[in-house]
């Protein structure tokens, strides 16, 4: 939807044909695939909504009589794609994850393993408490929920995704900084081993994207952000692939993570932002004042679209894979709980091709995204210091 | 639960932003600052390396020239010294030629001195003879004819005294 627009904004005539070609589709390949997850996303979510209703009525009786569950994918993807309070590793098997409470007398730890996966209260130091779809609510000594102190609660639990998030990072410092000592020790040796992987990445990050977007000039500045960014954003994605621990948390899926990063962009386009850009926003020089007022509030919406896009984009995208996959993987069940355990093996052939071709597409898209969150950055933030006698050249 | 998925959970962005801005800053500080650093340093000297090899190549089309240029002067000044050897060969040749001319001319000249005193001496002889032949012939002639005549004989040797001077 958006690729049109970056497309022009691009500097094309840069490179060659060839790349041209290559950055085009993929730019199609990855509005296309969003938009088709989307789509299956409105099934699945409004199914779920439905099911999690009669599901969290369900769970009331399931309580007294554990009796057979009934298979229901919808709550499964999502459960599978959003936070959790513990890690689920296999069967009934999962790690319990620290919960830290700040309630309005204090801060509370205690193991989620307390929990008991949604089956207990838990008697804590000030309330008790009580997990309801992976949200903790206080509760009172029958188990009635008490509003007040549940909104009241802020939650800074090492989740799954905090655990997925730190793993990342001390992966990230493990990989990049033995390889940046290679690099002290002999700086004009070849690179070798994991350093002749990782050289043509960071170089096509500085001059494929650092420099023709932002200028030869100040794109330095900028060079740690957008590295770390688009290996923070690659290495999550591919770690959000791998189907076990310590893969497998949605962690570029989650709106709260694309939602941070997006909110660091910005925050960096306004501190470094020069005046010209400023003026561009809120009073377009050359324009008649009745017009300034239908465009300074556009221009604004605009300043808060372009990292919304970026949030929501990334957010899409490794969202959508995640539950395309899955949804291969329960049409099996589904198969099997409908029609039995025939069906769901004949199914299972067709699923998993089709699962396995949704991973090496995913493996594209990890890549992609990663490149385009760090491409569209770039240009954000060389709009914001752009020059204005340079600037008046394409307006 | 769906609702869920679109909502930024507190806790998550706490620690993402805290976990992020640390990573930031080691990566910035370990890892980017020092990476980047190298792979400029080596652009540039590889730039560095280019730039000396094209010195390098320019000295040496310069050499090359210049070689060129003292082997050309070589040939000159042997073909100058060749020229030269030549010329004098030239002149010795011609000198001898014309000394072995002159002495020949002069020896020639000799030899016609030597000739005409010869002749001259000859020619005496001859006339001599011829004066004592004639002489005698005369004496004969006349003593035959003039037997007495005085004033013939005076004549006779007026005569005589005459041929002799010649």
């Amino acid at each position: 939807m958006f690729a049109p627009l970056f497309c022009k904004k691009m500097r094309l005539p840069s490179l060659t044909l060839m790349r041209k070609l290559l950055i085009i589709s993929l730019l199609i390949i990855s509005t296309a695939i969003p938009s088709f997850a989307e789509h299956h996303k409105d099934n699945t979510s409004s199914a779920s909504t439905n099911q999690a209703e009669s599901a969290t009525a369900h769970q009331t009786d399931h309580n007294h009589s554990s009796t057979h569950e009934k298979f229901d994918p919808g709550r499964i993807i999502l459960e599978h794609i959003l936070d959790a309070h513990s890690w689920h590793l296999a069967g009934h098997a999962s790690i319990p994850l620290p919960v830290i409470l700040h309630t309005d007398k204090g801060f509370e730890i205690f193991s989620s393993g307390k929990f008991e996966h949604g089956h207990a209260t838990v008697k804590g130091k000030y309330y008790n408490y009580r997990l309801k779809d992976e949200r903790v609510i206080a509760v009172d000594e029958q188990g009635n929920e008490l509003p007040e102190v549940t909104a009241s609660i802020k939650d800074f639990s090492i989740t799954k995704n905090v655990l997925a998030l730190f793993i990342s990072i001390v992966l990230l410092l493990a990989i990049f900084i033995p390889v940046a000592n290679r690099y002290k020790k002999e700086p004009s040796r070849a690179p070798s081993g994991f350093q002749s992987l990782l050289e043509p990445i960071i170089l096509f990050i500085q001059d494929n994207i650092a420099i023709p977007n932002i200028g030869k000039k100040k794109y330095e500045k900028y060079m740690p952000f957008l590295l770390t960014v688009f290996f923070f954003i690659l290495i999550n994605n591919l770690l959000g692939l791998i189907p076990f621990f310590p893969g497998g948390a949605n962690v570029t899926g989650n709106i709260s993570i694309t939602f941070t990063l997006a909110a660091i962009v910005l925050i960096i386009v306004m501190i470094t932002a020069n005046k010209h850009y400023w003026q561009h926003i809120l009073a377009m020089p050359g324009v008649p004042k009745p017009v300034l007022l239908i465009l300074t509030p556009v221009e604004i919406l605009g300043f808060f679209i372009r990292p919304f896009v970026l949030m929501m984009r990334l957010f899409a995208n490794i969202t959508a894979g995640h539950i395309v996959i899955l949804s291969f993987i329960s049409l099996i069940f589904v198969f099997y709980y409908t029609w039995g355990t025939v069906a769901g093996f004949g199914i299972s052939v067709f699923s998993m091709l089709l699962v396995i071709f949704m991973s090496l597409l995913e493996l594209l898209v990890a890549f992609l995204q990663a490149y385009v969150f760090t491409l569209l950055s770039a240009i954000y933030f060389g709009s914001a210091i752009e020059d204005s006698h340079h600037d008046d050249s394409h307006h | 639960m769906g609702a869920k998925l679109l909502t930024p959970d507190f806790g998550l962005v706490f620690w993402m932003t805290l976990g992020f801005l640390i990573l930031f800053f080691l990566l910035s500080k370990f890892a980017w600052k020092p990476i980047l650093s190298a792979l400029k340093e080596r652009e540039k000297s590889i730039e560095e390396s280019l730039r000396q090899a094209e010195k390098a190549r320019a000295e040496m089309s310069q050499l090359v020239a210049k070689n060129e240029e003292l082997l050309n002067q070589a040939k000159e000044e042997r073909n100058e010294i060749l020229r030269e050897a030549r010329e004098a060969a030239e002149k010795i040749k011609a000198d001898i030629v014309a000394r072995a001319q002159k002495e020949a001319e002069e020896k020639l000249k000799q030899a016609m001195r030597e000739i005409e005193i010869q002749k001259m001496a000859a020619i005496v002889e001859v006339k001599n003879t011829a004066g004592m032949m004639a002489l005698d012939i005369a004496e004969k002639i006349i003593r035959k004819e003039l037997k007495g005549h005085a004033e013939h004989v005076e004549y006779i040797n007026q005569l005589a005294k005459e041929a002799k001077l010649n």
